[in-house]
């Protein structure tokens, strides 16, 4: 086997490097690239783009480093909605606890360096399936702040993270927009929750089933990752969670023939061995919510 | 803003001195470290932030040299092991053993050093949080959280 030579380069291929500290100069210079027939990519983290590009998954001709634009930097309430920046990092959402179930989701994704770096706007967005950062936005109906270059907007994150398959695996996003906050009512972080992670080995891993879940209004709302190949809050399946007409088995047995994509049957957990976990998983939410055993 | 197209010489703050390096905006801050400053304690290992190798510390905060590339390192205080010296951190992982092949060791030292920099008396959530960033291929960890511990209490 070959091994590495003194002056390998990581990545092969080389790209221009742009750090706006303004959102128009972050677009102006997309557009720019554009006419130019260049790729740009925003970056943030960075962490999965370095990661790509190093293997050559992915190629461009410029990243533009959205980290010192201060919209994207936000992290706190105003007005009874709490602003988080796609730029904050990972480890700062989960150490300033103020969306709890996000902490927590935060707290287990990756390990404590790599959260150091990786950014919310970066989990969201990436190639890898999981995103787990998203489920709380989805449960909590948040709003995506999204600027492009016919201004800002903020829309509904199922408009782009939506039940639809092709919204499910990547965002929905024009050319040249990226996402520069997104706002949670202040309500929703309050709310009881369950968070549920379950991974193959120790705590630093790809899950096989990650839950989070939230009750409002006395009706239970779920979100799941590790199961399908994208993360996803089906209302379909919170039907079937709220359904208290029937034991707690039969909900189980009615949200799994509901699954709308084939369970992820892969070298970290087989398809039937992630439905067992789910089911366990499942019958907890059922106990934390409803006081109920599916035994 | 900050506009770096293809070569291009940058400032950047390692252990307290400004070097100036030549630079691909590609170029990661591992490479610059090892491959122009000649600063080989952070280690070329799994090249995809898995194993906590090229640890080095980030304005104090522990990052993984193969995840940032060199020209974010701009404005910054970068830290590598060969800034460090007779820290007490550095002194616990020689008196309780708590080295083995050594590759690992700069890595897990940048980390604990910042996490005991940061909680000078870690719980042992905190510093099992913390620690799962590094991974030991000969296995030593019992050694390096007895260093660790050693320095907190």
């Amino acid at each position: 086997m070959e091994g590495k030579n003194r002056g390998d380069y990581m990545i092969s291929f080389d790209f221009d490097y742009y750090k706006p500290n303004t959102i128009d100069e972050a677009i102006e210079i997309y557009k720019y690239l554009s006419l130019e027939g260049k790729t740009a990519i925003y970056y943030s983290g960075g962490t999965e783009i370095i990661s790509q590009a190093r293997i050559d998954k992915i190629r461009f001709d410029a990243a533009i480093d959205i980290k010192h634009i201060p919209e994207c930097n936000i992290h706190g309430f105003q007005d009874d909605k709490l602003f988080i920046g796609s730029a904050v990092t990972l480890t700062k959402i989960s150490d300033y606890y103020l969306f709890p179930l996000l902490s927590e989701i935060c707290k287990k994704t990756a390990d404590h360096t790599a959260r150091n770096k990786i950014t919310i706007g970066g989990n969201i967005c990436g190639k890898v399936p999981y995103k787990e950062a998203i489920l709380p936005f989805l449960l909590s109906d948040s709003y995506v702040v999204i600027a492009g270059v016919g201004g800002k907007k903020a829309v509904p994150i199922a408009q782009i993270f939506g039940e639809e398959p092709q919204l499910r695996s990547k965002p929905r996003l024009n050319a040249g927009e990226f996402i520069i906050q997104i706002i949670t009512e202040r309500d929703y972080t309050m709310l009881p929750y369950i968070n549920i992670k379950k991974a193959k080995q120790g705590k630093v891993d790809y899950p096989l089933v990650t839950i989070a879940s939230i009750e409002k209004d006395k009706q239970i709302r779920i979100a799941f990752s590790g199961i399908c190949p994208f993360p996803f809050r089906s209302a379909e399946i919170e039907k079937d969670l709220n359904n208290d007409s029937v034991a707690p088995n039969e909900r189980i047995n009615a949200i799994i023939s509901h699954l709308t994509a084939p369970i992820i049957n892969d070298i970290l957990g087989s398809s039937k061995y992630r439905e067992f976990v789910l089911r366990n998983a499942l019958g907890e939410v059922l106990f934390k919510f409803r006081g109920e055993n599916n035994a | 803003m900050l506009e770096i197209k293809g070569k291009n010489i940058i400032d950047i703050n390692v252990n307290g001195t400004i070097k100036s390096v030549v630079v691909r905006p590609a170029d990661t801050l591992l490479y610059v470290l090892r491959e122009q400053l000649g600063l080989t304690g952070a280690k070329n290992s799994c090249e995809n932030g898995d194993c906590g190798g090229c640890t080095v510390l980030v304005d104090d905060m522990p990052i993984k040299s193969c995840h940032m590339l060199a020209v974010e390192a701009i404005g910054h205080n970068i830290t590598t092991i060969e800034g460090l010296k007779n820290e007490p951190i550095q002194n616990a992982f020689v008196e309780k053993f708590a080295i083995q092949c050594g590759f690992c060791t700069p890595g897990m030292i940048m980390n604990c050093y910042a996490l005991t920099k940061k909680y000078p008396h870690a719980t042992d959530e905190i510093i099992e949080e913390w620690m799962e960033s590094n991974i030991c291929r000969c296995t030593g960890y019992q050694e390096i959280l007895e260093a660790i511990k050693s320095v907190s209490s």
